[in-house]
């Protein structure tokens, strides 16, 4: 009973955090455009008003039930992936609900959201959100194989499938991943630009040609689930990256200073870059990502 | 508890106080006025200091800038984008051509004055407005707002029949679903 207790208060203390972190960033992101632009930028609290204001609105769509549940799919995705991913190093109240075979677990439920938003957006039956969920799918080919090749060169390289179990491998030798599994950590990072989706990669809900994309017919409430599942999300994606490649964290302000860092690599790199087409956003992925990928996995099994 | 008047008013006023704070416009680029948004937008007046922000499609948006003349034919699609915008949804008229048709006046194929066709929350004067001018009515909306008093929304619902039948007259080809709230 007491078991049980503590991971219901660990779960909603990790998604409060998650959602408040991950607000926060959006809000700094936008900071940070907004100061390359050379102008001033939203308070950095802008994106709380935003995510108050949208579900405080009120919401009469309907296109079907499907519709209905696109958003909580990116939800269900959002909370399960950060329910997995160990918050702190060997911390006993927010160690959740991993196990032996996580990672495996991970590369699947990550898919799962924007397969179910895919469903969603098809049915409202708006030419955008279809030409937007190809797209979506498409890039989603592109970078998961340089992603997946990462990870399982770090399973072959200590022949674990745990993240608990890498982030120990660290705490133990006092090594960092991303610097004894330099190509994995290249090749994961070249992914994550594709997963942020940020600028050159925004092609899914690029704003200008598709009028958002997927998210098109959807207004109010739905968009509220959906800019928080994104802010969960980012978190836990970017806590990932931390426990696996840069030995964890043992308090929250160095969790904030690691992640923050790895936030800024896409951030930074979308405000200099323009929008690729499909295929060059394709091509990108097979090309030097995978790659080093494939640098990975050779060092991983011979070295 | 929760439904007396004065926690509803309480949660009026931080609900206003969010809703002032994160307009989300959406253009409607009829007219000379579209020309005055990237301005705004952009570093010289960066209205995103105010939480305006552009939204992509009628659903996400807050408020509807009717940005200058508007003839019949697209007045048809106004109504539609404007149906279309979830509750609580602003309306702003830009230039004298949304006031009384300005240089249009006696034009027959603009109408001249948009509050009969749509509830209009703010109006800016001028032909063209400045980006001061665009500022200074975002700030004026945000003053309403927060006081409760932009309910354009409220009022076109209560008076569906009066704007339908204006639009009606202007409208000869009428071939739209007809909502019931
Ligand atoms: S008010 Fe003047 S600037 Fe604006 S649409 Fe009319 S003619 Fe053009």
């Amino acid at each position: 009973m007491g078991e049980i207790l503590q991971y219901t208060w660990g779960a909603i203390v990790s998604f409060v955090l998650a959602f408040f972190v991950g607000i926060t960033y959006m809000g700094l992101s936008r900071i940070v455009t907004a100061r390359v632009q050379n102008r001033i930028g939203p308070p950095w609290y802008q994106n709380f008003f935003d995510v108050f204001k949208l579900f405080s609105k009120d919401t009469s769509i309907h296109h079907g039930i499907m519709h209905h549940m696109g958003p909580a799919f990116m939800m269900v995705t959002a909370v399960m992936s950060l329910l997995i991913i160990p918050i702190f190093n060997g911390g006993s109240f927010f160690t959740n609900l991993n196990f032996h075979g996580d990672l495996i677990f991970l590369i699947y439920i990550m898919v799962f959201g924007p397969l179910g938003m895919a469903l969603g957006a098809g049915q409202t039956g708006n030419p955008n959100s279809a030409i937007g969920v190809t797209r979506g799918l498409s890039q989603i080919v592109g970078f998961e194989i340089p992603w997946v090749m990462a990870l399982v060169a770090l399973m072959i390289q200590y022949k674990t499938t745990s993240i608990v179990d890498l982030m120990n491998i660290q705490a133990e030798t006092g090594k960092w991943l991303m610097f004894t599994s330099p190509f994995a950590f290249i090749a994961a990072v070249l992914a994550m630009l594709g997963m942020f989706r940020y600028a050159p990669f925004d092609i899914v809900g690029a704003p200008q040609e598709l009028a958002s994309g997927p998210m098109s017919e959807n207004g109010g409430k739905y968009l509220f689930v959906m800019m928080s599942s994104g802010a969960v999300f980012a978190f836990a994606k970017l806590t990932l990256y931390v426990d696996i490649f840069m030995g964890g964290a043992n308090n929250l302000i160095i969790l904030v200073v690691k992640t923050f860092i790895l936030y800024m690599i896409p951030v930074l790199y979308g405000i200099v870059s323009p929008r690729y087409r499909t295929e060059q956003s394709v091509r990108f992925f097979w090309g030097w990502p995978t790659l080093f990928g494939l640098l990975a996995i050779l060092q991983a099994a011979f070295l | 508890m929760i439904n007396d008047k004065n926690s509803q008013k309480i949660v009026d006023i931080i609900r206003n106080y969010a809703r002032k704070h994160s307009l989300w416009i959406l253009a409607y680029g009829t007219g000379c006025g579209a020309i005055e948004l990237p301005p705004t937008m952009t570093s010289r007046y960066d209205a995103e200091r105010l939480g305006v922000r552009g939204a992509a499609t009628p659903r996400q948006a807050d408020l509807l800038l009717i940005t200058g003349y508007l003839t019949t034919k697209s007045l048809k699609r106004v109504i539609r984008v404007y149906e279309q915008m979830q509750d609580p949804k602003y309306v702003i008229g830009f230039g004298s051509c949304t006031i009384n048709g300005g240089m249009y006046w006696d034009s027959y194929n603009t109408i001249k004055a948009l509050d009969r066709y749509l509830p209009v929350d703010v109006y800016i004067n001028g032909c063209m407005p400045r980006p001061e001018a665009v500022l200074s009515g975002f700030a004026k909306l945000q003053e309403l707002i927060q006081d409760g008093k932009a309910n354009g929304a409220k009022e076109y619902k209560e008076n569906l029949k009066w704007y339908r039948d204006n639009q009606k007259k202007v409208i000869t080809n009428w071939k739209m679903p007809e909502y019931n709230w």
